[in-house]
């Protein structure tokens, strides 16, 4: 033990310092610069006058039209109706895109995996209301329409949530089903859906959840529910009939977000 | 009854597990399988039911090389290989007795399984090994909810319910304490015994694989470098083994052997 210990220790070497310290620099720049681009092309009179319009608009709100709640009734169960059955089919869709994304389930890592990866992407990257739009313009106004953008959407929120779960299953657990002699679908049954049917409960219910909030708008684009009364209380400026729907959908969110973490608490 | 002929394994990574491996294991004997981590015990027991593909070599069971069989034939011989593993491997969120007759899956269709529609005469021997074990009054118990030495008495009704010819038991003890580690060692022991069914035991407590196995096999880096029974294991073999070491510190005599078949009964009273 005659060999001299260091003295001084460091968390990060001097150039790890130094790029660390670059790297937050040039994100403050970044901030100052798009800042820079963004008050360029905002007319400030307009930003001056915004209390007064918010005041103005409120007081229009005021008295929210009560009356108005009960026309509301139809368009609030279809906006249901979409988000749930919508839901329903792309967590169905969803199911088989997600095992043959799985790294330890696709039955090929090198054709059918990059095809499940793809329609989840696809899926993910395009918004409900795109869907909606594009769905409007092939199948025509109404709640197909909102139910399959709503279904398309969902395919890759679950589809992705459910092969992340796929994957990080415990293969000792499988190792042992697999060890017992049984077949490809007893393992399936026996060694996978257990460990995944909690998470896949919970991505359902949050997607769900979700879900409501979406086909609440959808209507703006003529896919049915309460969006569509929305549009036609805009278009009218008729703003205590607004008021009345923004309530009405935050109520349906809250209870929806209640449902959603009673079902979680009760599988964990 | 199990002969395993010039059994090699090489990983893709390129790291040779098993070289040349020859053994031969008869009708109810206990092999205690021995070696450093990395010895390749593991690589070697996942070879004999192909969890691990060999890369060259004969492995017969009876008159069937397990080597040689195409899929569907290798499920239907993995029925006859019991395997129980280091940390239970239960599936955690079924029941004690779904696992228990997760053991039969290779003898019933996909729907029954599936249904949980186990035939009588299947329930009946679940519940008689779950009694063999004394887990009887755990049976509707998820199995998270059980202890360690619990879980590894699922593991090992598992693998009776296969009515299997040949058990592998992937180092049964290393994830439980050592009174516990006594007790799961005993009941194979003894359930082997009563079944006249051979078995292949890794295990890294020396001390542990001397008093119950009637006989070691010590790998070195993927060779057989000893074989013989536990009184032949002087401190030169375990050298040969392990590499050198003071052997005296850890010899059975050391250990405290007074415990006597009562404890267990103690002891499985507390644990229930």
């Amino acid at each position: 033990m005659t060999q001299t210990l260091p003295r001084e220790w460091a968390h990060r070497a001097p150039a790890q310092r130094a790029i660390l310290w670059l790297g937050w620099f040039a994100l403050v720049a970044l901030f100052v610069w798009c800042w820079q681009i963004m008050s360029q092309d905002t007319i400030w009179a307009f930003v001056w006058d915004a209390p007064d319009q918010a005041l103005d608009i409120g007081g229009r709100m005021m008295p929210p039209k009560w009356g108005y709640l009960p026309q509301l009734m139809k368009p609030l169960w279809d906006t249901l109706n979409i988000a749930t059955l919508g839901t329903i089919g792309g967590v169905i869709i969803a199911i088989p895109v997600a095992f043959l994304a799985a790294r330890n389930t696709t039955p090929s890592t090198t054709f059918l995996r990059p095809i499940a990866l793809f329609i989840i992407v696809t899926s993910r990257s395009i918004n409900s209301l795109i869907w909606a739009l594009l769905l409007v313009a092939i199948i025509g106004p109404g709640l197909l329409a909102g139910i399959l953008a709503i279904a398309l959407r969902s395919i890759g929120f679950v589809g992705k949530l459910l092969y992340e779960a796929i994957e990080e299953t415990d293969a000792r657990q499988i190792e042992a089903i697999t060890a017992t002699g049984a077949g490809p679908a007893q393992v399936l049954t026996y060694g996978i859906v257990p460990q995944i049917l909690p998470a896949f409960w919970s991505i359902s219910v949050f997607r769900w959840d979700i879900n409501i909030r979406e086909s609440a708008i959808l209507g703006l684009v003529g896919a049915g529910g309460l969006g569509l009364k929305m549009n036609a209380s805009l278009a009218i400026l008729a703003w205590d009939q607004v008021v009345v729907i923004l309530l009405l959908i935050l109520a349906t969110v809250v209870l929806s977000e209640w449902v959603s973490a009673q079902v979680r608490k009760a599988i964990i | 009854m199990l002969k395993i002929k010039n059994l090699s394994k090489t990983y893709k990574t390129g790291d040779t597990a098993l070289s040349d491996v020859t053994l031969e294991i008869n009708k109810g004997q206990l092999v205690g399988l021995i070696g450093p981590s990395g010895a390749g015990k593991s690589t070697l027991i996942r070879c004999i039911n192909r969890l691990v593909e060999p890369t060259s070599g004969e492995v017969w069971l009876g008159d069937v090389d397990l080597a040689q069989l195409g899929r569907s034939e290798l499920r239907h011989q993995r029925r006859r290989i019991g395997m129980i593993f280091q940390e239970y491997a239960l599936v955690e969120r079924l029941t004690v007795m779904e696992n228990v007759l997760s053991g039969r899956l290779g003898y019933v269709p996909f729907w029954r399984s599936w249904l949980r529609r186990f035939e009588a005469e299947d329930i009946r021997r679940a519940y008689e090994l779950l009694d063999r074990v004394g887990l009887l009054q755990h049976a509707d118990k998820r199995a998270d909810a059980l202890s360690g030495g619990q879980r590894q008495r699922v593991g090992i009704a598992r693998a009776l319910m296969q009515t299997p010819d040949l058990l592998l038991v992937d180092e049964p003890t290393a994830s439980l304490d050592p009174k516990t580690s006594r007790q799961i060692m005993r009941l194979l022991t003894e359930i082997c015994a009563e079944r006249g069914l051979p078995a292949i035991v890794n295990i890294h407590d020396v001390p542990l694989a001397q008093s119950f196995m009637e006989r070691l096999v010590g790998l070195r880096a993927g060779t057989v470098v000893f074989d013989g029974p536990p009184t032949d294991l002087s401190e030169d073999a375990l050298t040969e083994i392990y590499g050198a070491e003071d052997w005296n510190t850890m010899r059975p005599g050391d250990d405290d052997e007074s415990e006597g078949p009562l404890d267990v009964e103690r002891a499985a009273e507390v644990m229930a």
